[in-house]
C-alpha cells in the first residue's frame, strides 16, 4: 500500500511538472489561432465561411485572389452566424466577409470588448421576406398581400404542418422574426423548419418542379431566384418604431424584415497586424450582380468554388484589381 | 413470416406478459414459473403504486402533457452563465490557468502531428502507414492502406484528410491514456469499478450530438473543443474494455505468480496487463472508430479536416462532394479498424518462424524507419508535399449526375410502388403522426408508468427507477412535448428497422451466400458518418421527419442484422438436429427452435437499434427532423446556450430511458458469472 502512496505522490509531481513546463504563467483564451494556420513558414489567412451560397463566393473570390495575387494559404472553416463572432473574437479565424447584422454581438465583441473591427461593407444589400413562385403568384395574385394569406392557408399545407399551411423555414441560424410574425399577424400558418439551407433548396426545388404552390422564407441576394422564379409577399411595413421595439422584445415584431448593408469584420490584432491580407479584405467590395454571378456557377453550374472564383476573376479584372493593396 | 417471427421482440412488455400468462402453459418448466411469479409480483406492486398515486397526480395536475407547476426553468441561468463565461473568458484565473491550459495543448499537440505529417509529405505518410501496417498487421492490410492513401489523394483530400489525422492522432492518444488509467481504476479496484461502470455503460448509449454543447460552452468553437468533445467520446470504451480485461484475468495464474512472491507492481505489468492484451487493443480499436465517428461530427463546431468539407458539402445539397469527403473518412477507418483487429488477433499466436531473420523485431521497425526517411526525402526531392495537384479526379459531377436522375425517375408517380415522396407523406401521416399524437396526448403519469413497468418487467427495481428518473426529469426541464416528438420518432424509426433487420438477418443467417455477399456492405454502412446518409435521404424523401427516420434506419440496420444473424447462427446445432429429426418444416424450425434460443442476441439487437437510431434521430434536426434535434442545431447555430443544454439534457435523459427500457442483458450477466 505504501508503494501506491508513493506512486500517487509521484504521479501528482509529474502533472505539476507537465503543468509547469507548458508555462506557468496565464494562458490566454483570447488569442489562439487554428493549429493548421501558417504551417511550413507559409503567410495563412482563415476566413469564415457561413452556409449560403452567397457567402461562399465571398470566400472563394478572396481566396483564390489571396492565393494567386498575393501568396497567402487559405483556410477556411464553416461556423455559423453567432459563434462565428465568438470564433472571430478568438483569433481562431481572421475575417467574416459577410454579416446580416447582430447588433448584441456588434455591442459585446466590437463596443466593449474591442477584440473585433468593422471591416467595411461588402457592397451587397440583403433582404429577407416571404416569397412564393412567380408560377403561384400570376395565378393568384392576391396571395402577394399578407391579409390574404389566412385564405390561401389550406393551399400551402403538407404533411408536417398539421392541418395549417406551411410555412417554410430554413437553417436555424438563419436571422429570423417568422415565430412572432405568424403570432402576432394572427396567421394561421405552421413554421417549418428545413434545417440546413440545402435542405430548404431541395425542397423549393421539388415544389416547383411539381408546381406545386408554397410559402417559404428566403432572401436576396440569392441564387435560386434564376432557377425558380420567386415574388415576395408583402408584410406590414417595416417602420424604426416597430424595429427599437423589436430590439427591446423580439417576440412584439410584427412588420416586414429590414433592408441590410452587408458588413465584414475582422479581428482587431488581425486588422492590425495582417499586412497586405487584412488590407485586401478591408477593401473587398463588389456588386449583387458579380456575386450572383459566382453563386450560379458553384451552386446550379455545379463548378467547384475554386472555379468559379476562377472564372469570375478572369473575367472581371477591373472589379478586382482595386482591391489589391 | 418474418415480421410475425419478430413482433415479440419488438415489444419487450407483452413478451413478458406472454411468457407470464397462456404461452408456457403447453410446456411449463421451473423457469416459466419463476419467470411468472417473478413478473406476477412486480405487476401487482406496480398496480399497488399506480392506484396510490395516479388518483393523487390527476386530482392536482390533470393534464395530458407534463404540469407547469412542477418544471424549472433553466434557461435563464443557463443563459447567464454563458454570458458570464463569454465575458470572462480572458480575464477569470479559471480560464487563465486552467482550461486555458488545457486548450493550448491541444492546439501545440494539433499543430505539432500536423506539421510531422506535412513534413513527411503525401510520399512519407504514405510509405510509413503502409510498412506500419505490413509489420503489425500483414500483407493484405497493408496494400489497402496504400490503395486508401492513395483514394485520398485522388480525389483532391489529402490536406483535410492530414488535418482530420492530426486531430485523430492527438484525440486517440489522449483517450486511450484517460481510459486506460481509468480502466486501470476500475481493474484494480471494485469500489472503483462499481463507481464506474454505470457511468461508462451510460455514456456509450448517449448520442454524440449531446456531447458538444458543454465543451462550446467553456472551449468556444474550434479545434480545443472538438478534441475535448471526442476524448470525452471516445474514452468510455477504452476504459470500459480494460476494466473487463483486467478482471477477466485467470485466477489461477494470478494465484501462481503471486506464491512466487512477486510485488503489487510486478504482477501488475508481467501477468495482468498482459492477460489483458487483447481486450487493451479492442480498447484501442473502438476507441479510434468512435473518434473518428465524432471527428466528423465535430465539424458543427469547427473541427476543420475532412468532417468540415462534408458539411460544406451538405449546405449546398452537393452529394457529390459530400461523398468526395466521405469517401476518404470511410477508407481511414477501414484502415484503422483493419490495422487494429489483426494486430489483436496476431497477439495470440508465436511470432512466425519462418522468412529471413531481417525481417523479424527490431531489425525490421528499422528498416521501416529507414524507407519512409528515403521515401520522404525522394518525394520532397521530386516536388511538392501536398498531393501533385494535377493527379486528382474529380467524381462530383458524375455523382450529382447520377442524384438527379434518381430524384427524377424515382421521388413521385411511379407507377405500382409509388415514389419516395408518397412514401415519406404516408409515413409521416399514418404512422408518425398518430404515434406523437397518442404519446403527447397521454397523461404524464401514464408515460412515467408505462415507463417504469417495462423497464421492471425486464430489468430489475433500480433499472426502473433509473428510468422512471430519467423521463421525470425530462418534465422538470420543461421539454415534454419536443420530447415525445422525438420519442414518437425513434420508435417508429425502431420498428421498421427491426422488421427489415429482422428478416434481412434470418435470411442472411440460412443463406452463407447472401452473407458473404452483405458483409462487405455492412462494414461499409457501419463506418460512413451519419452527416454523408442525410442529403441524399433529402433528396428522396423532401424535408422533415421522414428523411430523418430513413438515414437513421440505414444507419442502424447494420447492427441489427448482424447481431441478428450470429444470433441466430450461434444457435446450438445440435438442437436444430433434433428438431429436423423430429420433422419439424424450416418454418417451424426457426419459430420455435432458433427464435427462442437467439432470444438474448434478438433482445441485444433491439437495444442496439434503439441507441442507434435515437443518435441519428436527433442529427436529423438538420434536415427538418424538427423536436430535440433541432433545439440542439438551434442552440449551436444561435450561441443560444440554454436552449442547446435543455434539449441536451433531455437527450441524455431519453437515451438513458430507452436504453434501461431495453437492456436486459447486464443483470443477467452480473448472475451469470
Amino acid at each position: 500500500m505504501a508503494r501506491t502512496r508513493t506512486q500517487l505522490l509521484m504521479a501528482a509531481a509529474g502533472v505539476a511538472a507537465v503543468f509547469t513546463a507548458t508555462g506557468c504563467g496565464a494562458a490566454d483564451m483570447t488569442k489562439q489561432t487554428s493549429p493548421y494556420a501558417n504551417v511550413g513558414g507559409a503567410k495563412s489567412v482563415t476566413l469564415s465561411v457561413q452556409s449560403w451560397v452567397g457567402a461562399q463566393s465571398n470566400v472563394a473570390v478572396a481566396q483564390y485572389l489571396l492565393e494567386h495575387e498575393l501568396g497567402y494559404r487559405v483556410d477556411t472553416v464553416q461556423v455559423d452566424e453567432v459563434p462565428a463572432w465568438d470564433a472571430l473574437s478568438q483569433d481562431r479565424v481572421d475575417a467574416i466577409l459577410e454579416d446580416w447584422g447582430h447588433p448584441d454581438q456588434e455591442q459585446r465583441y466590437v463596443k466593449d470588448k474591442k477584440t473585433i473591427v468593422p471591416g467595411g461593407g461588402l457592397g451587397v444589400t440583403g433582404h429577407i421576406g416571404w416569397w412564393v413562385p412567380k408560377y403561384f403568384a400570376d395565378a393568384h395574385p392576391d396571395v402577394l398581400d399578407w391579409k390574404n394569406l389566412n385564405k390561401y392557408a389550406k393551399t400551402f399545407k403538407t404533411a408536417e404542418s398539421g392541418g395549417k399551411g406551411q410555412l417554410l423555414d430554413g437553417s436555424p441560424s438563419y436571422v429570423t422574426n417568422d415565430k412572432a410574425l405568424v403570432k402576432n399577424l394572427k396567421l394561421n400558418y405552421q413554421i417549418v423548419f428545413a434545417g440546413s439551407e440545402a435542405a430548404q433548396i431541395t425542397q423549393m426545388k421539388q415544389f416547383a418542379k411539381a408546381k406545386k404552390p408554397f410559402l417559404s422564407y428566403w432572401y436576396e441576394p440569392q441564387w435560386l431566384f434564376n432557377q425558380v422564379p420567386m415574388v415576395e409577399v408583402k408584410l406590414p411595413k417595416y417602420t424604426n418604431k416597430c424595429a427599437d421595439e423589436g430590439t427591446k422584445d423580439p417576440a412584439t415584431i410584427d412588420c416586414a424584415y429590414p433592408t441590410t448593408p452587408l458588413q465584414k469584420y475582422l479581428n482587431a490584432d488581425f486588422a492590425k497586424k495582417g499586412g497586405k491580407a487584412a488590407a485586401f479584405l478591408k477593401k473587398f467590395h463588389w456588386t449583387k450582380k458579380d456575386q450572383n454571378e459566382v453563386s450560379e456557377l458553384i451552386a446550379s453550374k455545379g463548378m467547384s468554388p475554386q472555379d468559379a472564383a476562377k472564372k469570375w476573376v478572369e473575367a472581371h479584372p477591373d472589379v478586382w484589381k482595386k482591391w489589391l493593396p | 413470416m418474418s415480421a410475425t417471427a419478430t413482433r415479440p421482440s419488438t415489444d419487450p412488455a407483452t413478451e413478458a406478459a406472454a411468457t407470464g400468462t397462456a404461452a408456457d402453459e403447453t410446456r411449463p418448466s421451473p423457469l416459466s414459473a419463476v419467470v411468472r411469479s417473478h413478473a406476477a409480483r412486480k405487476l401487482a406492486v406496480l398496480v399497488v403504486i399506480a392506484a396510490v398515486l395516479v388518483p393523487l397526480a390527476h386530482a392536482k395536475w390533470a393534464s395530458g402533457s407534463w404540469p407547469d407547476a412542477l418544471t424549472v426553468d433553466v434557461s435563464e441561468p443557463l443563459g447567464k452563465a454563458s454570458d458570464w463565461i463569454i465575458d470572462n473568458r480572458d480575464s477569470h484565473w479559471i480560464f487563465l490557468y486552467f482550461f486555458g491550459h488545457i486548450s493550448n495543448a491541444v492546439i501545440i499537440c494539433v499543430r505539432a502531428v500536423y506539421v510531422v505529417l506535412l513534413t513527411l509529405g503525401w510520399a512519407g505518410v504514405t510509405a510509413a502507414s503502409t510498412l506500419v501496417a505490413w509489420r503489425v498487421a500483414g500483407v493484405r492490410v497493408a496494400v489497402t492502406t496504400l490503395v486508401s492513401f492513395a483514394v485520398c489523394g485522388l480525389l483532391g483530400m489529402w490536406v483535410p484528410t492530414m488535418q482530420t489525422l492530426a486531430l485523430m492522432a492527438v484525440a486517440v492518444t489522449a483517450s486511450v491514456v484517460i481510459g486506460g488509467l481509468l480502466g486501470l481504476a476500475g481493474g484494480l479496484s471494485e469500489r472503483a469499478f462499481r463507481a464506474l461502470r454505470p457511468i461508462l455503460d451510460t455514456m456509450q448509449v448517449l448520442p454524440a450530438f449531446a456531447y458538444l454543447l458543454p465543451v462550446v460552452l467553456i472551449f468556444g468553437i474550434g479545434v480545443p473543443g472538438a478534441v475535448l468533445a471526442t476524448v470525452i467520446y471516445a474514452a468510455p470504451p477504452m476504459a470500459r474494455l480494460t476494466a473487463l480485461g483486467l478482471r477477466g484475468a485467470d485466477a489461477g495464474v494470478l494465484e501462481a505468480v503471486t506464491s512466487l512472491g512477486a510485488t503489487w507492481r510486478q504482477r501488475l505489468l508481467s501477468a495482468r496487463l498482459p492477460l489483458a492484451r487483447k481486450e487493451l487493443l479492442l480498447g484501442v480499436n473502438q476507441a479510434i472508430m468512435m473518434a473518428l465517428s465524432m471527428a466528423v461530427i465535430a465539424s458543427v463546431i469547427g473541427g476543420g479536416g475532412l468532417g468540415d468539407r462534408v458539411y460544406q458539402a451538405l449546405s449546398s445539397v452537393d452529394v457529390g462532394k459530400a461523398l468526395a469527403a466521405g469517401l476518404p473518412i470511410v477508407l481511414l477507418a477501414v484502415v484503422m479498424d483493419r490495422t487494429t483487429a489483426s494486430a489483436g488477433e496476431r497477439l495470440g499466436e508465436p511470432p512466425a518462424e519462418g522468412g529471413p531473420r531481417l525481417l523479424r523485431g527490431w531489425p525490421a521497425w528499422a528498416g521501416v524507419g529507414v524507407i519512409t526517411v528515403v521515401v520522404t526525402l525522394v518525394g520532397r526531392l521530386a516536388g511538392s508535399q501536398a498531393w501533385p495537384t494535377g493527379w486528382t479526379v474529380p467524381i462530383e459531377e458524375p455523382v450529382n449526375q447520377f442524384k438527379d436522375w434518381m430524384v427524377d425517375h424515382l421521388y413521385t408517380g411511379v407507377p405500382v410502388v409509388g415514389g419516395t415522396a408518397d412514401w415519406a407523406s404516408d409515413y409521416v401521416k399514418w404512422i408518425l403522426d398518430p404515434l406523437r399524437e397518442g404519446l403527447q396526448g397521454l397523461p404524464w403519469y401514464a408515460v412515467l408508468l408505462i415507463v417504469a413497468t417495462l423497464a421492471w418487467l425486464i430489468g430489475t427495481w433500480a433499472t426502473a427507477l433509473t428510468a422512471t428518473a430519467a423521463m421525470a426529469a425530462i418534465g422538470v426541464l420543461g421539454v415534454w412535448e419536443p420530447s415525445m416528438d422525438t420519442l414518437s420518432q425513434v420508435l417508429a424509426a425502431v420498428f421498421v428497422t427491426l422488421v427489415l433487420g429482422f428478416a434481412i438477418g434470418i435470411a442472411a443467417a440460412r443463406s452463407t451466400r447472401l452473407e458473404r455477399l452483405l458483409r462487405p456492405v455492412l462494414d461499409v454502412c457501419q463506418t460512413m458518418p451519419q452527416f454523408v446518409y442525410l442529403i441524399p435521404v433529402v433528396a428522396l424523401f423532401g424535408v422533415g421527419r421522414a428523411p430523418a427516420a430513413a438515414a437513421a434506419i440505414v444507419y442502424a440496420l447494420p447492427a441489427v442484422i448482424r447481431i441478428t444473424t450470429q444470433g441466430l447462427r450461434n444457435v446450438d446445432p445440435a438442437a436444430l438436429e433434433s428438431a429436423r429429426s423430429l420433422g419439424a418444416t424450416q418454418g417451424q424450425q426457426l419459430r420455435q427452435v432458433q427464435l427462442p434460443l437467439a432470444r438474448p442476441a434478438l433482445l441485444l439487437a433491439v437495444n442496439q437499434g434503439v441507441v442507434l437510431v435515437l443518435a441519428v434521430v436527433i442529427i436529423g434536426g438538420l434536415v427538418g427532423s424538427g423536436a430535440l434535434g433541432y433545439d440542439v442545431v438551434f442552440g449551436l447555430a444561435q450561441g443560444d446556450l440554454a436552449t442547446g443544454l435543455v434539449a441536451g439534457a433531455a437527450i441524455v435523459c431519453l437515451g438513458l430511458m430507452l436504453d434501461r427500457v431495453t437492456q436486459p442483458t447486464s443483470r443477467r450477466d452480473r448472475k451469470g458469472a
